[in-house]
């Protein structure tokens, strides 16, 4: 569908499709959240979704691992489509990674234990081998030094690294990012983004819903606007960034590029 | 004035200060007392007036004590020993003691087998209570202990625990087996296979091998009765509570509506409606000669009780859990029985230590109602056979104060590992 963002010269993007949504709906009670979405993600893509509050965009990446329901329309994440069926839907968000906001790490397990939990009880995988695992990715996030810790005696920005390393430890072929930085303090958003841009290098296929618009402009290949639920522009972020075609984009961008 | 102040200001420290001890008022006891005690006027008085029921508490209670007899065969007697004199009569505590502990009907000469049951007690629950001091194969003893219990204080064949054990054992294996496929197959097979481990060996009848000498319910009395009934029905409406409380949460409407009807019927009727029921109007439901144990009836009451309760507090902290846990949980792949045991429960546990503490004191506090539908326990002990012999008809402080120091001691116990637990839980760091 996005011919230009899918054949950019730079960024090695795959034809291959690893979430479609179609024609998707979802309301909340009466009010209509998400309207008519249509998206194709191809594997390896960096999508940034940007937009007001209350635009429906977290909604949105929550919908691709069912944490919300939708009413209508049709998603397919890796091949499998979503239905209600709980087996399905497990399988599906075993293959899909997702950071939050406020990190949710279980608080009443060590950093080591958080990220070997799932491979453990969901994958199977031997108590050993998702040990080795889970602190090749703490290294990776780097801190390492912190798997003995509870999440409460580390930082904004470690917890959301060790959130991260959770969900990579699973191993995704996708990962979900609903404003992994907005909760952190200045000086701990650039670590947190740090980890992110290294994921990206490495060719993860990423959403992300974030403000973070340098980020944007350093990995994304296509930025997505949304407005009232609805995909109201998109294109590739250099591009978007410096011509807006939409009314609501322009004053958007004005808004938070403004100071 | 602006070189003054700037000639002022610079300050450059040549000898570093030792360090010293606070002056003595601003240390240990003398400190404490000025802050805690004495720290103004009002303050002071109280202090003094506390001070003053405090020795005036001590010196009236001290010669009740002092002078106490705890030798002499009746009440008469302790009078005439005291000649007038203030003293406790504590002979019957001495006289009595085995009525008190394990009722008038037990036979004296078993009375090692409740004790060692008590005693084994405390190496079955060491495991699930200190869970980091103790070897985890000491659950194995742990998960024995009922049936070790029930053979010890009931007597009988040792084919009846064992059979009892073997249907749960079948139970579990059907349970393990089915559980991969779906929880709910699992559940309901395992109850399945245990009935019909249970009813297959109901066919083989009487039997006296190994048998100690049978000891009926309704022979048994005292503290014992009430520690029976306190340790049983706690552990069973732990898990009860539990499931309870997921109900009620549960998204089938069937499930949850079951879960509210039971809580708010069994929350709303008081415990000792209950018990009259399982002593008087159960009979009239079950099939004539249907001999349905009297102490199981009220276990099975009491039980009903505590767990409602218990289901209450568990939601409550289900609630105060933030939604993230349940999102992270179902975001990483986990299903609900593993979400659940893995990730919510844990927290929500420990969230409602304090909670499912104050319904087991209070619950095993209430085992004493059962003296209401004539079962001897401590209480009913005391109010009945002993209060009602000529010996010792007047006795009340130092009975009722014997047993109010039995469950004190009991009931100070677990509020004192509730707390030491809730620390040793604590992984927040606040």
């Amino acid at each position: 569908m996005n011919q230009t963002a899918a054949q950019h010269a730079d960024m090695k993007v795959s034809d291959e499709v690893a979430i479609s949504i179609e024609n998707m709906n979802k309301w909340y009670g009466t009010f209509h959240v998400l309207r008519d979405i249509d998206l194709t993600v191809y594997r390896g893509e960096r999508i940034v979704i940007a937009g007001p509050s209350g635009s429906g965009k977290s909604t949105l990446i929550r919908c691709i691992n069912a944490l919300e329901e939708h009413q209508k329309g049709r998603i397919e994440v890796d091949g499998t489509v979503l239905s209600s069926d709980i087996k399905n839907i497990d399988a599906i968000r075993s293959e899909v990674g997702m950071v939050f906001q406020h990190f949710n790490l279980f608080p009443h397990l060590t950093i080591l234990e958080n990220c070997t939990l799932a491979p453990i009880w969901v994958r199977k995988t031997p108590k050993k081998e998702a040990e080795e695992t889970a602190m090749h990715f703490l290294e990776k996030v780097k801190i390492p030094e912190q798997a003995d810790k509870y999440p409460g005696q580390l930082s904004g920005g470690q917890q959301q690294r060790v959130a991260i390393a959770r969900s990579l430890c699973m191993r995704p072929r996708i990962m979900l990012f609903d404003e992994p930085t907005s909760a952190l303090d200045p000086e701990m958003i650039k670590e947190v983004l740090d980890t992110m841009v290294e994921l990206a290098e490495e060719g993860m296929t990423m959403l992300c819903v974030t403000h973070e618009m340098g980020f944007a402009r350093q990995v994304a290949n296509r930025v997505i606007f949304m407005d009232q639920g609805q995909i109201v522009e998109q294109n590739e972020p250099e591009e978007f960034f410096n011509n807006p075609q939409n009314e609501r984009t322009k004053l958007f961008l004005s808004q938070i590029l403004g100071h | 004035m602006a070189d003054t102040h700037a000639h002022s200001v610079r300050f450059v420290r040549e000898t570093m200060l030792p360090q010293q001890e606070p002056p003595a008022a601003e240390r240990g006891a003398v400190k404490w007392m000025r802050q805690n005690l004495f720290s103004n006027l009002r303050n002071s008085i109280f202090t003094l007036i506390a001070i003053y029921c405090v020795y005036w508490l001590v010196t009236s209670l001290y010669p009740w004590f002092a002078n106490g007899i705890w030798d002499a065969p009746s009440i008469r007697a302790c009078r005439e020993i005291l000649e007038g004199d203030v003293g406790g009569c504590f002979a019957v505590l001495t006289e009595r003691w085995n009525q008190l502990l394990f009722g008038f009907q037990y036979p004296s000469e078993l009375y090692w087998r409740p004790t060692l049951a008590f005693l084994l007690l405390f190496i079955a629950i060491a495991p699930v209570l200190f869970r980091k001091v103790f070897p985890a194969q000491m659950l194995i003893f742990t998960a024995l202990y009922p049936f070790i219990a029930y053979y010890l204080i009931w007597g009988g064949s040792i084919l009846v625990p064992v059979m009892a054990l073997l249907g749960f054992v079948a139970g579990y294996m059907v349970y393990a087996r089915l559980v991969t496929q779906s929880f709910a197959m699992g559940f309901f097979g395992g109850i399945i296979a245990a009935f019909v481990v249970w009813w297959l060996t109901g066919l083989v009848g009487e039997s006296t091998f190994l048998a100690l000498e049978p000891v009926a319910s309704r022979n048994m009395g005292g503290f014992m009765l009430n520690l029976m009934l306190g340790t049983v029905c706690v552990s069973l409406s732990i898990p009860f509570g539990i499931a309870l409380a997921l109900g009620r949460q549960s998204s089938m409407p069937i499930i949850k509506w079951i879960c509210v009807i039971f809580i708010e019927f069994v929350r709303g009727v008081p415990l000792i409606t209950l018990l009259f029921v399982a002593s008087v109007v159960l009979a009239y439901f079950l099939p004539p000669g249907a001999n349905f144990d009297l102490f199981v009836r009220v276990v099975i009451m009491i039980t009903m009780f505590a767990s409602a309760y218990i289901a209450e507090v568990i939601r409550g902290a289900l609630a105060a859990l933030p939604k993230g846990q349940y999102e992270a949980a179902d975001s990483l792949g986990l299903d609900y029985p593993q979400a659940m045991r893995l990730i919510i429960l844990p927290q929500a546990l420990k969230i409602s230590i304090p909670g499912i503490v104050n319904v087991a004191v209070g619950l095993f506090k209430d085992t004493t109602l059962v003296s209401i539908i004539s079962m001897f326990d401590l209480v009913g002990m005391i109010r009945g056979p002993i209060l009602a012999s000529t010996e010792w008809n007047g006795v009340y402080w130092e009975l009722l104060g014997f047993a109010a120091l039995l469950f004190f001691v009991v009931c100070f116990g677990i509020s004192k590992y509730s707390q030491w637990l809730e620390k040793e839980l604590a992984t927040d760091h606040r």
